[in-house]
């Protein structure tokens, strides 16, 4: 059983009405409407720093609340204790999107009262993906309200559709590199961050209307692409260095933007989007923002498919990364195409960014955080192929989410990584690669 | 600024035992790489096997440490077989990002809390090092001369920690030396024409990656033994592309190559930090706060991988004929 209780947990509860928890009720109808941004009617106070992220829940015995239970609440860099009032109700605001452990000091509890799950004295509020997270610690008679199997499924299934799209977009980027210029690109990640961190800086920081800071953003983006390729690898192509050769500058590169971006931007994670209006359809409560990023990941996902088949410079990338030097004897400009790939990868992985930042928020290691499972991708769906890269994004989103029905939430990258070699222990050239392509 | 100071640092790091730890790591990726030509980026968690064997051979296990150095050695063979027998087939780019992967999926398994009653999770394992403390035959006291003047157990964790690295490097000269070790440098020039002579590739591979993986694994342990404690975050992919620097600074496919690169790399890491921080201090680089000034440091590894890959892929000691990257 998922120890997280989100919001929708509480909503089940009304499918089965028992007297037994009404008391519960109340605390589910405070979160839904605490959930909408308008709602006056929550008793949250807004925080100081503009978050409106809130852990609540309810200590009960026998259905009645417990007052003065301690809770500690620890997340990144964020450590506070929260008391529960005469209603055994709690509740606190977080700085940031990310999973939180709530421990209940156990100390805390009145003499002769136990947790109803001994075992269970620190469960997890995931906030990553939604505004409020309930933590419940159910003393004496168990009145937990349990989400169905299926509804966890849909749940975290359109997590991973969400995390996939955004995934596949970035390694796009590398599939597109790679295929044409057989670099396995280490400093990927930080062209993430990069888009993310940029985003940061126009929307939240100068206060651009998002729009224009998305544009401002790709911009950027592709820009610094172009340098990339401009100040870097084609001179590097140039002194006819070799790919493990220029795999090895790529991670040095990496390290180095990395640190850069740590000194310009600090290690703060930033707070690029605060405003998240609830959305919801069946079990799933989502965010307008995470809708509207795996709307604008489909677009931008058929856009690429169509610019590869249907264009002249598409259909040349496509020949340039099947054989490089067939495709200059017909005529086609390599470098140009390199180039072009260069730029297109850097806006698409800077739109990545964005999405990624305006969802789940950033810092100087967001990118970097995110690199392996653009490898596992493009890795998995077969290296240089961009619809393998695609499909084997999804797959790792699907991993990464679903894992977590079973595995520890802090497991849920180590078990993306483990289909990754279990996948290339069947089928080394991934999933839609060709055979020629392994060694 | 105190130059005097500034100086007997950077000296210090010269033969302090996590240079030696890191030197015994880059060995064993000299092994790997420089002389089979397997692009292992998963260095970090060999070392990491090592120490985490090691500490949890004391700890749950209650060994003696001979019999748990041991017994993190054995894990390091384990981890080779493991990681090797399904990635060895693979081409260089993929063997890189699968050994990348292992690396990463080992440091969330020694994070997670559901292991953490052997792991100690994400705050890691201390309070395994007093049986090795006890063996010091020093006297109490201080030791040595002018900046390499040391506390009687800094004296033995050094000497332990030199030791291993000086045995490490007879034993893989030796080895490269014998026919096993022509094998080896074969494989990394032509695989198609050792495959052609019969020999068994993989085999080979899967051997070089078993002595190279234990020799990071002493490294680990020296790593730990002197920090007295064994972290999930020491292991990160960070650890992995200083090992490279260290190996490629200093030459790939040679015996010498590692120590001094190692060696080196440190003296030029504490010296140019030092000076910057020095700089900071003083006022004259207005740009940077003091913390800043670590950060600096990894700025410096990333600009110095770049370089040495791109003007001289061989390294001080190397041979440019036996650099040549195949892929």
């Amino acid at each position: 059983m998922n120890p997280l209780t989100l919001s929708k947990r509480g909503i089940l509860g009304l499918n089965r009405p028992v007297a037994i928890w009404l008391g519960a009720l109340a605390v589910v109808f405070g979160m839904l409407f605490s959930a909408v941004p308008a709602s006056a009617a929550d008793e949250t106070p807004a925080p100081a720093d503009g978050s409106s992220l809130v852990i609540k829940g309810k200590v009960k015995n026998e259905g009645v609340g417990v007052a003065g239970i301690e809770l500690k609440v620890t997340g990144p860099s964020f450590e506070e204790i929260a008391t529960t009032d005469a209603d055994g109700l709690w509740s606190l605001n977080v700085p940031t999107k990310a999973e939180y452990k709530v421990e209940i000091q156990l100390d805390s509890l009145p003499e002769g009262v136990g947790l109803r799950d001994p075992e269970t004295t620190v469960r997890t509020a995931d906030l990553t993906m939604v505004e409020t997270a309930s933590v419940l610690f159910p003393l004496g008679v168990d009145t937990r309200v349990e989400t169905p199997i299926l509804d966890q499924i849909a749940i975290r299934a359109f997590a991973g559709l969400n995390l996939g799209l955004l995934l596949a977009i970035a390694a796009i980027g590398i599939s597109l590199i790679f295929g044409t210029t057989g670099l396995s690109n280490f400093a990927h990640g930080e062209m993430v961050t990069f888009g993310a961190l940029t985003t940061w800086l126009f929307y939240a920081v100068l206060d651009l209307p998002l729009i224009i800071s998305a544009v401002i953003t790709i911009a950027i983006s592709a820009a610094f692409g172009w340098l990339q390729d401009a100040a870097l690898w084609k001179p590097l192509r140039g002194r006819r260095l070799g790919l493990n050769q220029m795999m090895i500058v790529s991670i040095g590169f990496g390290i180095f933007l990395r640190y850069v971006l740590l000194i310009v931007f600090d290690g703060e994670t930033k707070v690029i989007s605060g405003d998240f209006q609830a959305v919801e359809f069946g079990p799933i409560i989502t965010t307008a923002n995470s809708i509207g990023s795996m709307a604008i990941s489909v677009v931008t996902l058929a856009a690429v498919a169509l610019f590869l088949t249907r264009t002249r410079i598409g259909k040349a990338t496509r020949a340039v990364s099947d054989n490089a030097s067939l495709a200059a004897s017909t005529g086609i400009d390599v470098e140009k195409i390199i180039r072009i790939v260069w730029v297109v990868a850097g806006a698409l992985t800077g739109l990545a960014g964005m999405l990624y930042g305006l969802q789940f928020q950033a810092n100087w290691l967001t990118g970097f955080q995110i690199l392996l499972l653009l490898f596992a991708a493009t890795t998995l769906g077969g290296l240089g192929t961009s619809l393998g890269a695609t499909v084997g994004a999804l797959i790792i989103g699907f991993v990464v989410e679903l894992s977590s029905l079973v595995l520890p939430a802090d497991l849920k990258y180590a078990a993306s990584l483990i289909i990754l070699i279990l996948v290339l222990l069947v089928r080394p050239q991934g999933v839609l690669g060709k055979k020629q392509r392994i060694g | 600024m105190d130059w005097l100071a500034i100086f007997n640092l950077a000296l210090g790091e010269l033969i302090s035992p996590l240079t030696a730890a890191y030197i015994l790591c880059a060995i064993g990726l000299a092994v790997h790489f420089g002389f089979t030509g397997l692009m292992n980026f998963g260095q970090a968690a060999f070392a990491a096997v090592g120490a985490y064997g090691m500490a949890i051979g004391i700890l749950t296990f209650g060994m003696p440490t001979a019999v748990a150095i041991l017994f993190g050695m054995a894990c390091a063979v384990i981890f080779a077989l493991v990681l090797g027998i399904p990635t060895l087939r693979l081409r260089a780019d993929y063997l890189a990002i699968v050994t990348i992967a292992a690396a990463e999926i080992f440091r969330y398994l020694m994070l997670t809390s559901g292991f953490a009653g052997v792991t100690g999770g994400s705050a890691g394992l201390s309070a395994f090092n007093e049986e090795f403390r006890a063996l010091n035959p020093f006297p109490d006291g201080e030791y040595g001369f002018g900046p390499f003047v040391f506390r009687e157990e800094e004296l033995w964790m050094r000497i332990v920690g030199w030791l291993t690295v000086v045995l490490a490097a007879l034993f893989v000269m030796f080895v490269m030396r014998s026919p096993w070790g022509r094998v080896l440098r074969g494989i990394r020039e032509d695989e198609d024409a050792v495959r052609s002579l019969g020999k068994n590739v993989f085999a080979y591979k899967l051997q070089a990656l078993i002595i190279g993986g234990v020799i990071a694994a002493l490294g680990g342990m020296i790593f730990v033994l002197n920090l007295s404690n064994v972290q999930p975050a020491s292991w990160g992919t960070n650890f992995t592309f200083m090992i490279w620097t260290v190996l490629l600074l200093g030459g790939a496919a040679t015996i010498l190559g590692p120590i001094v690169g190692g060696m080196l790399f440190f003296l030029l890491l504490t010296l140019t930090q030092s000076i910057i921080g020095g700089l900071v201090d003083v006022g004259v680089i207005n740009f940077l706060s003091p913390p800043q000034v670590g950060q600096v440091r990894f700025l410096i590894i990333g600009l110095a991988l770049m370089a040495l890959v791109i003007f001289r892929p061989q390294g001080i000691f190397g041979n440019k004929k036996e650099m040549q990257f195949n892929g």
